[in-house]
């Protein structure tokens, strides 16, 4: 299987690689997928409680090239998004930007799930 | 150097050569069937069958008449098992084989199941090796045949494939071994081995794809197999149909140099085997060895990397050919049924990485691919949010993952 120049890209140089205090209040934390399914991606966003507005991103990913790019990718696009415009990302245009095929679908919802399980342990936080 | 790096020798190999060499005339100028038995040109066919029979014959003691040629070990292991429980279905329905088979042998005993037959699948251990006592205690009067691999495509386990041969003997039940891995690469004796049937492959041994031959042995006792391909009555009437002449030339040429080279060949292979381990082993924790420590292929070595999804390493390792049992690199989205017999987590299968050496690898290679390995694992396991947990001390067993 040969894999796009997007996704090799994005396992090359991967933006925002890394992690945040998941005891500040500032942070949300997302943990989804599982180590024996062979994906695991933690995404961390840093919330403006003032403006709802994710003032940065990071992610760590165990699983595979595209999994990766997907995670990677997601950093880019919530940065500088309001939370509730971030809930808006759709795993289908995951797939899109980066031409995932069929067998890759699940990275993209698995990214998708991330943007939200972050959002989620912020809110509840934060509540 | 010259790139990609082939390191996957147990998926296929290049031609020889010398092989090579000895085959070119074959399609060209001395084009017959080895069928026809009237002209020139058919003579010089036959003859060059024969010696390529012989030269086979050779490599695993066996007579050359006991050789039957096939398209490859999957249509060998094919014929093997169900032209087997075809001929000795008055004495009995029942098979035992064992769960690291290969596909061509455990897809083969799904169908005869399906066709009435009782099939045992015998379970390994951690190293990938049956229980002996286990085997025997599955044997029963309506036991037809018994078919173990002797060295295993992903962990290069060998089975302990001649106290098989004597349980079967003894028991007087055939024995089928699916010897693909093995044959060319560590030496074989059917006699010594008592091993009635065998699955080979030329392309694994460094000859061409496409041929493959059965070893059926003729006394002592004197094995029948029910043919599964109607047609000619070729190879006395066990598999008909036109002889790859050029690709049976090419196989007995490879088997004449594995015969010459072996000794040398099985030493140099297991010090670069080596040579990869220690070097991957100094410079990265928490890797764990799939397979057994010694008895095992000289050219194998299946190593998990903790942490490191397996498709995402060989994406790092993009001028080097391996392969990996992670589930991203399969169709099924199931990580490999051989990690799993072995007992090997999902969590680990998923991060297997296999490397297969060869004739042409040089410490050179081997050296790149070390630090290669090592950066890429590096690299990936500072991105790995498993490995920083585990560097926290959280148990990865007891965290309640959200799964899809």
């Amino acid at each position: 299987m040969a894999y796009t120049d997007k996704v090799i890209d994005h396992y090359k140089n991967p933006r925002n690689v890394g992690s945040m205090d998941k005891n500040d209040p500032a942070v949300g934390t997302g943990v989804v997928g599982a180590p024996e399914c062979g994906d695991v991606m933690k995404l961390q966003l840093r919330i403006n409680d003032r403006t709802g507005v994710i003032e940065d991103a990071k992610f760590k990913t165990f699983g595979c090239g595209s999994a990766i790019a997907s995670s990677s990718l997601v950093t880019e696009w919530v940065k500088g998004k309001t939370v509730d415009e971030a809930l808006t990302i759709k795993n289908t245009e995951i797939v899109q930007e980066l031409s995932l095929p069929p067998i890759k679908i699940h990275c993209s919802v698995l990214a998708e799930d991330a943007i939200r399980a972050a959002i989620s342990d912020y809110k509840k936080k934060n509540s | 150097m010259r790139f990609p790096i082939f390191m996957d020798y147990h998926s296929t190999t290049p031609v020889d050569p010398r092989v090579l060499d000895e085959m070119l005339p074959f399609f060209t100028e001395d084009f017959g069937n080895a069928a026809s038995r009237n002209h020139a040109f058919g003579w010089k066919a036959e003859e060059a069958v024969e010696r390529g029979r012989n030269r086979i014959a050779s490599l695993i003691h066996s007579d050359p008449k006991e050789i039957v040629f096939t398209s490859g070990a999957t249509e060998s292991n094919n014929l093997a098992l169900k032209g087997v429980a075809e001929m000795y279905a008055e004495k009995g329905d029942h098979i035992i084989t064992c769960v690291t088979e290969h596909k061509a042998i455990l897809d083969t005993c799904k169908r005869l199941e399906k066709l009435g037959k009782r099939v045992t699948y015998l379970p390994v251990d951690g190293f990938g090796q049956i229980d002996l006592n286990q085997l025997m205690e599955f044997i029963t009067d309506k036991t037809v045949l018994i078919s173990i691999m002797y060295a295993n495509n992903e962990v290069g386990t060998l089975q302990k494939i001649r106290e098989i041969g004597r349980i079967a003997k003894e028991k007087g039940v055939l024995f089928h071994s699916d010897a693909t891995q093995a044959v060319g690469k560590i030496p074989v004796d059917v006699i010594d081995l008592n091993v009635d049937l065998m699955s080979l492959s030329a392309h694994k041994m460094y000859g061409p794809k496409g041929v493959g031959a059965l070893y059926v042995r003729k006394k002592n006792p004197r094995v029948r197999l029910v043919a599964q391909m109607d047609g000619g009555g070729h190879e006395r009437g066990m598999r008909s149909g036109t002889l790859n002449v050029t690709g049976i030339v090419g196989f007995g040429k490879a088997c004449e140099v594995a015969q010459e080279s072996m000794t040398e060949e099985m030493q140099r292979l297991s010090h670069l085997r080596d040579r990869l381990k220690r070097g991957i082993e100094s410079k990265l924790d928490e890797v764990f060895l799939n397979g057994h420590p010694t008895e095992r292929l000289p050219n194998n070595l299946n190593i998990s990397f903790a942490y490191v999804e397996g498709e995402s390493l060989l994406m790092g390792l993009d001028d080097v050919a391996v392969s990996s049992g992670s589930a991203c690199t399969s169709a099924s989205l199931e990580p490999s049924y051989v990690l799993k017999a072995l007992g090997v987590g999902e969590d680990l299968a998923h991060t297997s990485i296999r490397f297969g050496l060869g004739r042409f690898n040089t410490e050179e290679e081997v050296d790149y691919v070390t630090d290669k390995v090592i950066t890429n694992v590096n690299r990936l396991r500072d991105m790995s949010p498993l490995y920083e947990m585990a560097k926290e001390g959280i148990d990865l067993k007891k965290v309640s993952w959200q799964r899809e």
